[in-house]
């Protein structure tokens, strides 16, 4: 950026459900201070004014479903100095992805009365399959101090203070009871990343993993533990298919389990 | 010969992506398009073989915006396929959770994607340059909206509490109390909206709609009642599909719902309060009238009012709920899955949602069918634009285009909610 100007922010949108940059919305503590410390140069949702990159730091929500946006975030990514993904569409696929598991024409004609005009990929898949990404932001959706954390970084030039470590720290940091204990079995909170502040836990319920797996999750583990507690094959794939079906981690475990 | 063309690709200030053509050849519109390019995302498809307890985290994520309505829809849904009743507790929670999302999402609406229409502004932020105040205000409405909806609900978007039978867990009387003031405060900044926006310019524009909204034997309609219309149309939830129904349409990108029989309809804050005003709190009430509302508004431009009325409204419930609470003695009903087909349609901020399962005798889905607010009112969409343009076509492009982006915006349509099931054309460079 040249000196003295601001940024240039640019936030753009595929296959969600627009929870992530509402989140930027929703920070209405810091929301018109955020708007003095960057240039809103291209954001939809919130104002007709568009203008052209380049843009100092591109945030992109949502996954990559239609040729049409395979092409898109090429572009984008080349008007951006920094491009940042938020979200478990855009850093896992979302849970569109659960057509990765199917045939998508299978899915095609069950909601569409016509399904030849419909253009769309077999898969949807992450940003990062696709384009380079200078971070991930994960969660489904992304909590809005995490967002805060990542634009201040953006700001002071340092790298964004994200705990990468699981679920379960931030349970007991809160003094909950243990969900895996307390709620039944099938709590992901072992091998979720954590973000939320153990939300699901400290609302009487297991994580079902909206920030997607954890550095190296022992997922088979984890899922031996809830074989020993007569959770069947068939719960423990849809419990690792959810909002983050397609991250790594989840998806080799649901499919070890499918069979 | 003339032709003009009206075209914008890239619709702002609402959700989701979507766009417009409107074309006009000798004075005459010959052609009217809202397009809509945001990707399928399949939800019906695979919410089959789901556990009926996982489809309400699920749907929740079709929109980022009103999440509260489809978990509330669902829930109610799959409470009717099981036969499960919930207490009034739960009940009177549920709307609770409701009116911080009226709350949160109409003021999101009327600010930050409407209000800078009428006083010419790319946005919000620009905006406040001139109105600090105003758009100060807005913002802590909005966050007492939020703080509600992630108290009762966990967080803001896609909350974790409801679950089918009630919540996994319910707040305690002085964990709500300290809401009660910031309801109070919000009350009346809301009231103080409704002049604001009262006092905007509106474009001489009023449409003959069919109003469709639930109606309730006393309550302001958010989570039940009967399916009724300005027509007289008079059901049960659960004979939906009798009267309403999708449609292609040849010159449509998106399938449009229509009356059965009948053709466009309006769902949204205008239908709800034409035929449920009675039905406000006296406060709000009287506020609509200071607006002068009156019994019944036909102007799509002034929903902006309407709306601030139902924060209004929303604040004031919310406070009544809040003031009688008391714990539930159980948070959640006795849940027994059994075979059947469930309905339910509660007033999402931008009009009825209905939902539709049948499940297998272990409570997995067989299938769906949802319908947004959004599709329901997309053929009434091109319909006001086709109204509104043709006695305007002389009115220069640039202005006209805006006028036409800002008919759009009175619906305040939710994109990413309606296009789970449109066909997708991408007509965008």
């Amino acid at each position: 950026m040249a000196r003295g100007s601001k940024p240039r922010l640019a936030v753009w949108k595929f296959a969600s459900c627009d929870g992530c940059q509402l989140s930027l919305l929703d920070c209405e503590d810091e929301l018109l201070e955020v708007a003095g410390a960057l240039e809103i140069a291209n954001f939809a949702e919130v104002s007709r004014a568009v203008a052209k990159g380049p843009y100092d730091l591109s945030l992109v929500e949502g996954s990559i479903t239609t040729p049409h946006d395979a092409e898109r975030i090429h572009r984008i990514r080349r008007a951006s100095k920094v491009l940042v993904s938020i979200g478990a569409c855009a850093t896992a696929g979302g849970i569109q992805a659960l057509r990765n598991f199917k045939d998508v024409n299978d899915y095609v004609s069950i909601v569409y009365a016509t399904p030849a005009y419909i253009e769309t990929l077999n898969k949807s898949t992450p940003i990062r399959d696709h384009v380079a990404v200078d971070f991930e932001l994960r969660g489904c959706p992304v909590s809005k101090t995490q967002l805060v954390e990542v634009l201040s970084a953006y700001l002071n030039g340092r790298k964004p203070d994200i705990p990468n470590y699981s679920v379960c720290v931030e349970c007991k940091l809160k003094g909950n009871v243990c969900g895996l204990i307390a709620f039944g079995p099938t709590c992901l909170g072992p091998v979720t990343q954590a973000g939320c502040g153990a939300l699901c836990p400290t609302y009487h319920r297991g994580c079902f993993g909206c920030f997607g797996p954890k550095e190296a999750a022992n997922t088979a583990s984890l899922a031996a533990a809830w074989r020993a507690q007569q959770v069947t094959n068939e719960q423990l794939v849809r419990q690792f298919r959810g909002f983050n079906a397609c991250a790594e981690a989840f998806r080799k475990e649901s499919e070890a389990n499918e069979r | 010969m003339s032709v003009k063309t009206i075209k914008v690709d890239m619709l702002a200030r609402v959700e989701g992506e979507g766009g417009l053509t409107v074309k006009v050849k000798d004075g005459k519109v010959t052609d009217v398009k809202v397009t809509i390019f945001e990707p399928p995302r399949f939800f019906e498809a695979f919410l089959r073989g789901r556990s009926y307890d996982e489809v309400i985290d699920i749907v929740a994520r079709i929109c980022g915006i009103c999440p509260v309505a489809y978990q509330m829809s669902a829930a109610q849904a799959i409470e009717d396929a099981f036969g499960v009743t919930v207490s009034e507790e739960v009940r009177q929670l549920r709307r609770l959770l409701y009116c911080g999302e009226w709350i949160e999402s109409h003021a999101l609406h009327v600010f930050f994607l409407h209000a800078p229409d009428f006083l010419g502004y790319q946005d919000a932020v620009a905006m406040a340059r001139d109105h600090l105040p105003v758009v100060q205000r807005a913002l802590r409405i909005k966050k007492t909206g939020n703080d509600l909806v992630a108290l009762v609900g966990g967080r803001e978007i896609h909350p974790v509490s409801v679950r089918v039978g009630g919540f996994y867990k319910v707040p305690t009387k002085a964990e709500l109390a300290p809401l009660a003031e910031k309801l109070k405060w919000a009350r009346d900044a809301a009231i103080e909206a409704v002049m604001f926006t009262a006092g905007l310019p509106f474009p001489d524009f009023e449409r003959d709609y069919e109003y469709v909204a639930l109606r309730h034997p006393h309550d302001y309609p958010m989570n039940d009642g009967r399916l009724a219309s300005s027509s007289g149309l008079d059901v049960a939830v659960r004979e939906y599909d009798q009267h309403f129904e999708e449609q292609h349409v040849a010159h449509s990108t998106a399938l449009h719902s229509i009356r059965t029989g009948r053709g466009p309809y309006l769902v949204g804050p205008l239908a709800r309060y034409n035929l449920n005003h009675d039905r406000l709190s006296p406060i709000a009430n009287q506020v609509a009238a200071g607006a002068g509302l009156g019994p019944a508004c036909h102007n799509p431009f002034k929903s902006i009012i309407v709306r601030a009325v139902e924060i209004v409204y929303a604040c004031d419930e919310a406070l009544r709920i809040i003031t009688s609470y008391e714990k539930p003695a159980q948070a959640v009903a006795d849940v027994r899955p059994a075979p059947g087909v469930g309905y339910a349609c509660t007033e999402a901020p931008r009009g009825i949602l209905f939902h539709r399962y049948r499940v297998n005798p272990r409570g997995q889905v067989l299938d769906a069918k949802i319908v947004p607010p959004t599709s329901q009112n997309l053929k009434m969409m091109e319909a006001d634009l086709r109204e509104f343009v043709t006695p305007r076509v002389t009115t220069p492009v640039e202005a006209l285009t805006r006028q036409c982006e800002q008919v759009i915006r009175n619906f305040d349509p939710c994109i990413s909610c309606a296009t789970h099931f449109l066909r997708l054309n991408v007509e965008r460079e």
